[in-house]
């Protein structure tokens, strides 16, 4: 499983990689969004995979003992999840509004400040 | 010595003082400024009887102690002449500009940026510590540079400037370069305790680079071939400048260094041989240019780079007699270089031109002035009783009583002619012949710009006829300090002898070509002409292509275009990860542990492959966001799997908020075009595949090892105890790191109102 998930973290940076070099914005934006979920499994991977043991203390005991999943990953994801959906929205937001002033979608056709009147 | 440090550091303090009292007051009182280089020549005379007999005087605070850095002044023999030099000539130029400037605008700023010179002059010469000297060095290079600079309405100043700037600013880092590795090799910045190691900076394997390094330094502040060529353009600065900067002091800067080093390196053959060449070179060079020039300033430029040479080469033959030679040529040269500048600037005042071919007839209208000519071209061309025939006959004396005299004496020989036709072509041209138009109604100047040069031509000829004062002032106690043993005997006749005879025929000689010889401005051109071979315009075009370069550089990498930011990224990045992959292809030895798949894992897996694809592929706006969709609840299925149900509950929500926000805006968004041509597309693709695949490969390799699991060890162990939680996820986000989740809410907060701005505020009319 393991080697399994590692190729689908390189087919999803090959997909948001691919997406971030194309010159829509719209399709920018999902680039991002595939490349966020491809960082988000990596992270998971590199703590190493444990099947079905949460990390959670077990009513009777105080302490977390054997076999259990990274929390540490875990914390870090649960972060990079929320942090990126706020980058997201932003970001769709701010390319309708780009779309509304400037008529494009096209990037390159949007790095020249002195073309907005 | 407290007061050392003070006199070296009040001419930046007086520049800040100069700063405040503003333009308007100042204006009225401009002599005020000379207050300072002249209590400086006052305070810097009392130690002229205490060095001359041998006694040396320092002083030292910390300033950076861990970097072997100090503020370490002393004041020795050589010292007390340079010091001597910058503020006596530079209590004269402060008297002139006074006069000379009256009434521009800018006056004060260039009191200012001369005092900071002063400064920074006077602790070049007087600093012990080869890093301290190096700071001074460079900001004698800086304020040149505005000096330089100071008429920076005009193109051909700023361009001057940032030539000279740039030659001696590559020499200073030369400097820089020189002084750590001496310092490395000697175990002391302190120049005069290096002395004791010279074993060690001679010996080395080092040595060489040390020696190339402090040339370069040297040769470029002191305007030597082939770099002597911002000298001439640096005359665009207003004639004081030209005559304490690039002709009195900073220029003697490279000489200073090469004097103060020579006990340490004097005896190497490589010292000797460089400084013999490169001087010899700078001699004839710039002796013979003396002849293609019209502007006054042109020829005495060339004259100082000539004579800068003249000293680098005595240095060179090191032996007791031409240190002499060196140090009495050094007094020469500031007398009447300072005198010829400075009676130029008055020239120019007065009659509104510095070109030779239109002067004429002067003597009428500023007879005290040609006075103070004929006195310096005398010193210049080394007539008895100057100074300048002491200086020539040291000259001949030290080439004639060594290696080669015979080449070496000729060349000198040739040097000296020209420098006699210079002297007299600006020195007396000028006053004698026929009144030219620009010379019939000349207005008497301000005696202050007359008196200046006739008192350094009466100086030089007063030394001339009292040799004893500079030997028992200067050249026996620094020839001691230098050589280890008393200078030459200076004295004004030495009977009929060989040199007599060598004098003579260089004064003939150089008054023959003077009076043969017309400049104009058709040989100038002449000149210019050969301009294609000159360090000058090799070192000019070479800085173009440089532009040029950089220029194309910036564009292929700085272009604007996102895409190609990331793809350089990119690109690298592969090459790093494809690099390792190659090398180290021990991935697939250790996956037998591998546990075996189920169906569901399979089944979600290939849903995930399916949706990014798909995502990709698709050519609609909705089924990209759909697919998308997909991906992020199959991930979701991840997390739940492997012991992570609180990433799969987060990312179950924020999947579905983002689709519902992607579908909310999705019609009011541009359309999904097709912007690259399929040559972009495949590349790209390409790029992507190989990045994602090398990706892949690493991350196999990296499970392999075994993880670090300290941290998670103590979550673990203390999540309980410490922080009364049980789900260990949640403990650490809102206790543990609980900072981090707050700021995490601002950053979330700030998004939203990013958000609600862009929604809800209206366009301002022209952005519709």
């Amino acid at each position: 499983m393991e080697i399994l998930l590692a190729i689908m973290t390189g087919v999803l940076y090959a997909g948001g990689i691919y997406f971030i070099l194309r010159r829509s914005l719209v399709k920018l934006i999902i680039g991002i969004v595939l490349l966020g979920n491809g960082v988000n499994l990596l992270i998971f991977l590199m703590g190493g995979l444990v099947k079905g043991k949460p990390p959670i203390i077990p009513e009777e005991s105080h302490h977390l003992e054997g076999l259990y999943a990274d929390p540490v990953p875990q914390a870090l994801i649960l972060t990079a999840i929320v942090i990126s959906f706020g980058l997201q929205s932003f970001a769709i937001v701010l390319i309708k509004r780009a779309y509304k002033v400037v008529k494009t979608d096209d990037i390159d056709a949007m790095n020249k400040t002195d073309d907005i009147e | 010595m407290s007061t050392l440090l003070f006199a070296i550091l009040s001419s930046f303090l007086f520049a800040i003082l100069l700063f405040g009292i503003g333009q308007k007051v100042f204006a009225r009182i401009s002599w005020f400024a000379s207050i300072l280089p002249i209590s400086l020549f006052t305070y810097f005379l009392s130690f002229l009887g205490p060095t001359s007999s041998g006694e040396t005087f320092s002083y030292l605070t910390k300033w950076v102690p861990s970097a072997g850095v100090n503020l370490d002044f002393r004041m020795d023999s050589l010292s007390t002449l340079f010091t001597l030099l910058i503020t006596g000539v530079g209590s004269l130029v402060f008297l002139y500009t006074m006069k000379y400037l009256k009434g521009h605008k800018y006056l004060l700023r260039f009191y200012i940026y001369l005092s900071i010179f002063m400064g920074a002059m006077l602790g070049l010469v007087t600093s012990n510590n080869l890093i301290s000297l190096f700071i001074f060095w460079e900001l004698t290079s800086i304020s040149s540079f505005f000096l330089i600079n100071f008429k920076n309405t005009e193109r051909a100043s700023r361009k001057s400037a940032i030539t000279a700037l740039s030659i001696t600013g590559f020499g200073g880092l030369a400097l820089l370069a020189f002084a750590v590795l001496a310092g490395g090799l000697a175990g002391t910045y302190s120049i005069s305790e290096m002395l004791n190691s010279s074993e060690a900076l001679n010996n080395s394997s080092f040595t060489p680079i040390l020696l190339i390094l402090l040339f370069f330094a040297a040769f470029t502040k002191s305007a030597q071939f082939p770099f002597h060529f911002w000298l001439p353009g640096a005359m665009k600065a207003p004639t004081p400048v030209s005559t304490y900067l690039h002709s009195a002091t900073m220029v003697k800067a490279g000489i200073y260094l090469l004097l103060r080093f020579s006990p340490h390196f004097g005896d190497n053959e490589i010292f000797s041989t460089v400084l013999i060449t490169v001087g010899s070179i700078t001699m004839l060079f710039a002796g013979f240019h003396t002849l293609f020039r019209t502007d006054m300033k042109g020829i005495l430029a060339y004259s100082t780079i000539g004579a800068l040479g003249i000293i680098i080469f005595l240095i060179g033959i090191g032996t007791n007699t031409s240190i002499t030679a060196a140090i009495v040529f050094i007094i020469v040269h500031a007398l009447y270089k300072a005198t010829l500048f400075l009676l130029t600037g008055t020239v120019d005042h007065q009659t509104g031109t510095r070109d030779i071919t239109q002067l004429g007839g002067l003597k009428k209208h500023l007879p005290i002035l040609f006075v103070a000519g004929l006195l310096a071209a005398v010193s210049s061309a080394g007539i008895p009783p100057s100074v300048g025939f002491l200086g020539k006959d040291l000259i001949y004396e030290s080439t004639l009583h060594g290696n080669q005299s015979i080449l070496l004496t000729t060349i000198a020989v040739i040097t000296n002619v020209f420098m006699v036709f210079a002297g007299f072509i600006v020195g007396v041209k000028p006053f004698v012949g026929k009144v030219t138009e620009k010379t019939i109604e000349v207005n008497k100047p301000h005696w202050l710009m007359w008196f200046t040069p006739l008192l350094l031509a009466i100086t030089g000829i007063v030394f001339g006829i009292f040799p004893g004062i500079i030997e028992g002032l200067f050249t026996n106690s620094i020839s001691q300090q230098l050589s280890g043993s008393e200078g030459m005997h200076l004295k004004l006749w030495h009977g009929f002898t060989l040199i007599l005879l060598l004098s003579f025929i260089t004064i003939s000689l150089g008054l023959l070509i003077y009076f043969l010889w017309k400049p104009s401005s058709k040989k100038v051109r002449f000149m210019e002409g050969f301009n294609i071979a000159s360090p000058k315009h090799i070192l000019l075009k070479f800085a173009e292509y440089f532009e040029q370069f950089s220029y194309f550089l910036t564009r292929v990498f700085q272009n604007g275009y996102l895409r190609r930011y990331v793809m350089i990224l990119l690109v690298l990045l592969t090459v790093v990860f494809g690099v390792h992959v190659f090398i180290n292809p021990r991935v697939f030895l250790s996956l037998k542990e591998i546990r075996g798949l189920e169906v569901s894992e399979i089944i979600v897996c290939v849903v995930m492959f399916v949706s990014i694809l798909y995502t990709v592929l698709t050519r609609s706006r909705l089924s990209a966001i759909a697919g998308m969709g997909v991906l992020g609840y199959s991930i979701c299925f991840i997390f739940m799997f492997y012991g992570a149900p609180d990433l799969a509950m987060t990312q179950f929500l924020i999947d579905t908020l983002t689709v519902i926000l992607f579908v909310l805006v999705l019609y009011r968004l541009p359309k999904y075009l097709r912007l690259s041509n399929n040559t972009n597309r495949i590349r790209d693709g390409i790029i992507a595949t190989t990045f994602g695949t090398f990706l892949a490969f690493t991350i196999i390799e990296i499970m392999n090892e075994t993880p670090i699991k300290k941290t998670t060890e103590f979550y673990a162990k203390n999540a309980y105890e410490m922080a009364k939680g049980k789900n260990i996820v949640n403990v650490i986000l809102v206790d543990f790191r609980g900072f981090d989740t707050m700021i995490e809410i601002i950053v979330l907060s700030i998004a939203a109102l990013g958000v609600f701005a862009l929604l809800k505020l209206y366009l301002k009319k022209h952005e519709k």
